[in-house]
């Protein structure tokens, strides 16, 4: 029978098989592997056994170190054990894995090769991270594409238990692991037959038993430990031939015929590139083609790395052989040349074959890879003296590596429809053009590929689907630049990118346009209309969104403008296309109800009427042209770097253009205007009490405040709104709100934090929204001259009343987080009060990808230049990062002043005696010392001692700095716990924010130990069954760190307290703070009230414990909040991650929801019992949310 | 002992006493529970098409990957079957009537066509011995016409008893123009039962946040009296059986009921205010009024006050609201 074809990804290949052959599986998230560990966990969360009939045990560790320690105790225990994972998870894995290879113990890990974190992190693809563990005795398998993993999964599992030794298996991060292509799926029966159960049970006679006692993990000497380490080699020397006969086994049943080391081209090539993973499969291409046009030209495909297989490497290789060049996927700083390079010189040398070899770097982080630079590559081994050590792909000008090549080659078959289309995350263009490569891939002959092109912003993210479709197979692992379709799914990205740049000559172009086929032409830009003439392009039109209005669907267009590329591309035939996309929404959205089914089928039968081809005029009419990146006035390096990088033109930008150290400005997010609102907040000056909430809320810091004397409106835009200050010191002064046109994201919060209602119209609020593109321009305006008004000074304000707090400037804004993000609040608050004095250490995650992703960065600086200095070290390691950055700053400051008391009778006893006692705990106290510091070093300018230049260079540090370690629940509950708690223990005055949003957020919402019960997750999908970790109570048994729980949208004054307390406490300070976030299922814009709910119902009690008291003789632990009010149901059920469970399973959602609401019963008592102890009476009055000072009735 | 049984929907009951529709009706435990205590049929809380939708919506909404982020291309996991929609309600249908001996009504409340008739097969399928249509329906669309409201009304109850077989009650609210009328109506298009009346949720004002409170009192016997008022005027002028439901507390309810015609008095409020024991209360006190009354059975007394059978029908007219206003002078 033949098998089936499915259409998935390399990850979803990789853990269908892994699921099928394991026992135990180990899991932590991180990208591009975490889909293998989310997919295993649901199918055994959903019963789906192995090939054995029982359902594999999925285990989420706390960490890759954890789930490698985890990994190798399944396997010493007898069981078949793996784990998935990618980059610093596999280096995190590297201690274990010498333990798993040294104990012979065959298992394979999984990887989705990806960069590593080093000037810079990378989520994207190449292969430092498996060349980091090639030492490690585990032996290295790639492959090359979806339908590889699928069997190489299977063929290194069987190789690894004949073989005794592990196996790494690895492929192409987003390359491989994310591409959608149409594979073969092996059946049980493939696998049954690859997997010896003998073997198994030889695995199993080796396990550790008390009924057969053995002892491994010895500590040897260097009598014995030599040998022993030797001891191995026969098992290396044995494992290539091993792997061949797997590879052999499974020709015979599949007819797919594998070698370790898999040559194609010419049989008599003199020139032969070498190289392994996805771009190996480009290349294929290339050569393919290249000969087809008269080259004579071979390539070898590495399959098995390591362990390194000389003779089977050596035949691999035609005779004919003159030169060979070999392609690493990685950077070695310092080395000769790259692993791959060094072993194939290596391997010819010791074979005694003298042929010229150069090697070469490409396709780091993803970097393309097309048959262009392949051809650049062949066409170097032709000249008389070819450059080794280069690179390709770039444009080196520094050390001048790079290779030419000509862009302008390609490859792609004429047979093959290739089709891009742009779209926003939010319209659902992805999931629709997955959706489509199921249709045609599954339901027709032809084969199919997708891969997604996804933004750096959380929020407005746009995203570019790359489809190719066709009858020969496809092995373009590289991205489409000549396109036969192409779908602009949002009209205005016309304003922004240039998409018709990859439309070939006689293209189609469809265009989704609340325009008309009669008028859309005058509202397209210069630029396109002459591209639409030009290159004689099919131009068709619909207006999606009138249809999703129409049927229901809301901003999501997926279905439409799925059926559009339907029915003008001539892929199938109108009909059959229509039935098909019904049965694919009758497979995907059935499960969802009945309604949701219709719902689609409706969009679908009201599309074609709205779909209409578009009469191209034979002139360009229009008046304007595509938006530059950036305003002019921006900085040089933001016009020269950034703005390439913004227009999604980075990949021209040089060597030369980058900093040497990742280093980055910051305050670059406000050139980047992205204009992505709908609906933007418009202030109404009448009826508003200048409370400052929607300011506070504002996650993207659109929303500001100023107070001014009236003078300062000369010159004041038309409609610049002010009115009288409501401020007793300021009685004459003016007030302005205003709003950020084009930073806003329109996400609403304000508007739900504005305690006022319009007398007349009770749902009018002080601040409402109103579409963006009529106010825009005019908004705009108001924005830059509101900028330009004075700050206030601060200290005229008191930074203790949340009114006051609006007037502070942010010195962070305008980031990538989500739309509504309740995280970026927090932060925003934390730059307002200390931001001019604050370094911060940032653990990995949503938090350092808002905070310092490409292109723009929302970290900024205020009048003086100064602001936050921002870094993010690693994930594990940020809480030790953070003391580190302390302990520097501390040392520091001893210095100067051990060096201000020896200079002092050259400085002036007064100056140094001033700068020597001054109190800085107020931020008078602050600004002063800097002021007496800037003294101090102009002071210094005339001294030459070799003391007064050390204490100019760190004259800075004399000025109190506010260090602040910055991550989410992942970092801090999870695999930073360790760091965090010994920084908590350490004593040392850092400032400790924990961004709680119960998941990891970032890598798309996997179970953290900060995850409550009852609450599904991706590593949860059948509820997590045990409680949230209570890590403010933890914090609070060292007695010496200042802890509290807060929720700006259940206390915002509560909030605003303990961030001030925190920053006041000269030790360690933890707050962790609620975080409403997208991953928890329902609209951002009832994030506060959620909030609130979280409160009321207990689960999230406000608290403060303050070792301060102790020397006051009180009670430490203040109870914050009022005892629990609400049932834990009416929290929870407005929220999807736990209502989903009551869809899947009621009996465990009824269950856990009892089990909850007594948790936070017992909870309680503890807490009431704590705050009642040393004499303090009853829990104290809650502190909520500052009251808005006058009546909310306006 | 007097003869309680009655017959509804061409259901033979031992009592006038029906748990009508709410959240009680929701644990099988609890059906247990009012059969013993006396009731003679119970009436199971509403399935709700809109809800069903609602909920399936937020679900696609929530679960449908937003991917615009490479990291993170969806946030939750989307699992193989949700039990989204009427499976449960037929469950629970299935499961009430092993638990029960006596008549199980399911309810449904639709917002389509095709949903009501979709979900009042599957009723059917389930075992239930009849279907109540709870009509809740309240126009705010002034362009909308009294007849178009009644048409939808009959229109809905024709598409129902045209697909499935077993009784058909319609629940309904009191507000239109020509009460009768509607009523004859509905009786014309096939209802097998009306059940008088809906209680409609009535918002009430917070007005020191200045929003709108969902607001539902539960019922007391003065509400009855409307109940009884129209029922005692439909009574012998329409094929349908009569149920009351609102304002039903105290066996003196449940005879005021019978006797303005209703084949059986559902109860509510007064399970809710308390307990479900109190229903064996009642029927203690109607045995107790029957005996005292000395009427032998239920049936004698059905009617023995509608506006056809009393000495001044007037009495349930215009001039009886004259003379209760006068008597206030």
């Amino acid at each position: 029978m033949p098998r089936t074809k499915v259409t998935i990804d390399g990850n979803e290949a990789a853990a269908f098989v892994a699921h099928k052959i394991n026992e135990v599986i180990a899991i932590y998230p991180i990208t591009p592997s975490s889909p293998m560990g989310e997919w295993s966990d649901q199918w055994s969360s959903e019963g789906k056994p192995n090939i054995w009939g029982t359902i594999p045990s999925v285990v989420e560790m706390q960490s890759e170190g954890g789930a490698a320690g985890a990994l190798h105790g399944a396997l010493q225990a007898g069981s078949l054990a793996t784990t998935f994972t990618s980059a610093q998870g596999l280096l995190l894995m590297i201690p274990n894995m010498y333990k798993i290879a040294g104990e012979l113990t065959p298992t394979v890990i999984h990887v989705a090769a990806r960069a590593i974190a080093a000037h810079a992190l990378s989520i994207f693809g190449d292969h430092q991270d498996v060349m980091a563990v090639r030492q490690t005795g585990f032996a290295l398998l790639a492959s090359n594409s979806v339908q590889e993993v699928m069997d190489f999964a299977l063929i290194a599992q069987a190789a690894s238990l004949e073989s005794r030794i592990p196996f790494a298996h690895f492929f192409d991060g987003f390359r491989t692991s994310h591409e959608v292509a149409k594979v073969e799926q092996l059946d049980v029966e493939d696998l049954r037959a690859m997997i010896d159960d003998e073997l198994v049970r030889a695995h199993r006679k080796r396990s550790m038993t008390p009924d057969r006692p053995v002892l491994r993990g010895t500590a040897q000497n260097p009598d014995v430990y030599f040998q022993a380490r030797e001891a191995v080699n026969s098992y290396y020397r044995a494992c290539p031939t091993i792997v061949q006969s797997a590879m052999d086994k499974f020709a015979k049943l599949t007819g797919r015929q594998y070698h370790l080391y898999d040559y194609c081209g010419a049989s008599d090539a003199k020139r032969v590139v070498i190289l392994m993973g996805s771009g190996a499969d480009a290349a294929q291409e290339t050569v393919e083609y290249l000969n087809a046009h008269g080259e004579n030209i071979g390539l070898l495909k590495v399959h098995l790395y390591r362990p390194f297989a000389v003779e089977q490497f050596l035949e691999a290789l035609p005779k004919t052989v003159e030169r060979i060049a070999v392609l690493d996927r990685t950077k070695e700083p310092g080395s000769i040349g790259e692993p791959l390079y060094l072993d194939v010189i290596t391997a010819l040398r010791e074979a005694g074959r003298d042929i010229p070899v150069i090697g070469g770097r490409y396709g780091l982080s993803s970097k393309e890879f097309t048959p262009a630079m392949v051809k650049g590559v062949y066409d170097e081994l032709k000249k008389a003296s070819p450059k080794n050590h280069f690179t390709i792909g770039i444009q080196d000008d520094v050390t001048h590596t790079s290779l030419a090549f000509d862009p302008e080659f390609s490859t792609e078959d004429p047979a093959t429809v290739r089709a891009m289309f742009y779209g926003l995350g939010a319209d659902g263009t992805v999931g629709a053009n997955k959706n489509s490569i199921k249709i045609i891939g599954e339901e027709t002959d032809n084969f199919a590929q997708g891969y997604f092109v996804y933004d750096s912003k959380k929020s407005g993210s746009v995203t570019v689907s790359h489809l190719r479709f066709g009858p020969r197979p496809i092995r373009s692992s590289y991205l489409i630049s000549r396109a036969n379709f192409v779908a602009c799914h949002q009209f205005v990205f016309l304003d922004h990118f240039d998409m018709l740049a990859s439309a070939e000559p006689g293209a189609t172009f469809l265009l989704n346009s609340p325009y008309g086929p009669d008028a859309v032409w005058e509202h397209l830009p210069r630029s396109v209309q002459e591209t639409i003439i030009r290159k004689k392009l099919k131009f068709y039109v619909v207006d999606a969104y009138e249809v999703a209005k129409q049927t229901g669907m809301g901003s999501r267009i997926n279905t439409i403008m799925q059926t559009c590329f339907f029915a003008i591309s001539g892929v199938l035939s109108r009909e059959e296309a229509i039935t098909r996309i019904k049965q694919a929404i009758k497979k995907t959205y059935g499960k969802r109800g009945e309604s949701v089914v219709q719902k689609n089928f409706a969009a679908v039968d009201h599309t074609l009427a709205h779909l209409h081809p578009v009469e191209v005029p034979a002139n360009v009419t229009s008046t304007f042209e595509i938006r530059p990146p950036v305003p002019k006035q921006a900085p040089e390096f933001v016009q020269n770097v950034l703005a390439p990088i913004i227009s999604g033109k980075g990949d021209l930008l040089p060597v030369s253009a980058m900093p040497l150290d990742g280093t980055f400005p910051t305050a670059t997010a406000q050139w980047e205007k992205r204009n992505i609102a709908l609906d933007i907040p418009v202030w109404d000056e009448k009826i508003c009490i200048q409370c400052g909430k929607c300011v506070l809320v504002c996650p993207h810091a659109v929303i500001r405040a100023k107070i001014y004397e009236s003078d300062k409106l000369a010159g004041s835009p038309e409609t610049f709104k002010t009115a009288p200050a409501r401020w007793r010191e300021f009685k004459e002064w003016k007030y302005t709100l205003q709003v950020a046109p084009e930073d806003c994201t329109g996400c609403g919060l304000c508007v739900e934090a504005c305690p006022v209602k319009d007398k007349t119209e009770v749902k009018r609020r002080a601040i409402n929204m109103h579409d963006q593109l009529s106010l825009r321009e005019s908004e705009a305006k108001n924005w830059d001259f509101f900028l330009n008004l004075p700050e206030l000074d601060r200290t005229l304000l008191s930074t203790s009343q949340v009114k006051d707090v609006q007037i502070l400037q942010p010195l962070f804004e305008f980031s990538g987080a989500c739309t509504g993000c309740g995280e970026t609040p927090y932060i925003k608050l934390m730059t307002q009060l200390f931001g001019d004095r604050a370094v911060i250490a940032n653990a990995t995650g949503c938090s350092s990808i808002y905070g310092g992703n490409l292109p723009t960065t929302p970290y900024a600086v205020n009048g003086e230049g100064r602001g936050p200095t921002w870094n993010n070290s690693l994930f594990e390691d940020n809480a030790e990062f953070g003391l580190g950055l302390r302990l520097s700053i501390d040392k520091q400051t001893e210095y100067a002043r051990e060096l201000v008391r020896k200079l002092a009778p050259e400085l002036g006893d007064e100056l140094a005696a001033a700068i020597f006692n001054a109190d800085q705990s107020k931020e008078k106290g602050i600004f002063e010392q800097r002021e007496r510091v800037t003294a101090l070093k102009k002071k210094l300018e005339g001294m030459k001692s070799p003391e007064a230049q050390a204490l100019a260079s760190i004259a800075d540090m004399l000025v109190k700095k506010s260090v602040w370690i910055v991550g989410g629940d992942g970092w801090a509950y999870d695999i930073g716990y360790g760091g965090l708690d010994h920084v908590l223990a350490s004593g040392r005055n850092v400032n400790i924010l924990v961004l709680d949003t119960e998941v990891y957020s970032n890598t798309g919402g996997q179970m953290s130990k900060a995850t409550p019960k009852g609450a599904v997750a991706k590593f949860a999908a059948g509820g997590k069954a045990t409680p949230k970790k209570d890590l403010a109570l933890l914090a609070t048994t060292y007695g010496n760190v200042y802890v509290a729980r807060v929720a700006m949208g259940a206390g915002d004054m509560h909030t605003l307290k303990a961030f001030l307390e925190a920053e006041a406490y000269n030790g360690p300070s933890l707050i962790i703070a609620y975080s409403h976030c997208i991953a928890h299922g329902y609209d951002m814009v009832h994030g506060l009230e959620q909030q609130k709910n979280a409160v009321a119902c207990g689960h999230w009690p406000l608290f403060r414990f303050n070792p301060e008291l102790v020397q006051l003789g009180k009670n430490p632990f203040v109870l914050d909040s009022k005892p629990p009010t609400l049932p834990l149901d009416k929290y929870i059920y407005n929220e999807t991650r736990y209502s989903m469970l009551r869809h899947s399973n009621p009996q465990a959602a009824q269950r856990l929801l009892e089990e909850a609401q007594a948790d936070i019963k017992a909870r309680w008592k503890l807490y009431e019992a704590r705050a009642s102890q040393n004499g303090a009476t009853a829990p104290k009055a809650a502190v909520e949310n500052e009251p808005a000072k006058e009546t909310p009735h306006a | 002992m007097p003869d309680l049984s009655t017959s509804y929907l061409g259901l033979k009951l031992r009592s006038p006493l029906v748990a009508s529709s709410s959240p009680l009706c929701k644990s099988v435990d609890n059906l247990c529970r009012l059969e013993d205590a006396g009731a003679s049929a119970i009436v199971l809380h509403s399935l709700f098409e809109e809800q069903i939708n609602l909920e399936a919506h937020e679900l696609d909404r929530w679960l449908e990957p937003n991917e615009g982020f490479a990291e993170a291309q969806s946030y939750l996991p989307d699992l193989t079957s949700y039990n989204i929609g009427p499976e449960g309600y037929v469950e629970h249908i299935a499961s009430a009537k092993r638990s029960v001996r006596i008549p199980v009504i399911g309810s449904l409340n639709g917002v389509s066509s095709g949903g009501w008739i979709r979900y009042a097969r599957l009723i059917e399928q389930a075992g239930a011995d009849a279907l109540e249509l709870n009509i809740y329906y309240l126009p705010t669309n002034p362009s909308l016409n009294s007849s178009q409201v009644e048409m939808m009304h009959t229109e809905l109850v024709e598409e129902v008893k045209g697909s499935i077989r077993i009784p058909v009650a319609v629940k309904l609210g009191p507000y239109f123009s020509a009460t009768p009328n509607m009523m004859m109506k509905l009786d014309r298009a096939g209802a097998n039962g009306l059940v008088l009346f809906n209680r409609f949720y009535q918002p009430d004002f917070d007005l020191e946040n200045l929003e709108v409170i969902p607001n539902l009192a539960l019922s007391n016997s003065s509400e009855l009296l409307m109940r009884l008022h129209w029922v005692a005027v439909l009574y012998g002028q329409i094929k349908a059986d009569m149920a009351i439901t609102g304002g039903v507390h105290t066996a003196e309810d449940v005879v005021k009921s019978m006797m303005a015609g209703a084949k059986v008095a559902m109860m509510t409020s007064a399970l809710l205010r308390h307990g479900i024991t109190y229903l064996a209360e009642v029927k203690t006190k109607l045995v107790e009024w029957l005996d005292e009354h000395e009427y032998e059975s239920i049936t004698e007394m059905q009617g023995s006050m509608s506006r056809r059978a009393v000495a001044d029908p007037e009495a349930f007219e215009r001039a009886n609201y004259m003379r209760v206003l006068s008597s206030y002078v």
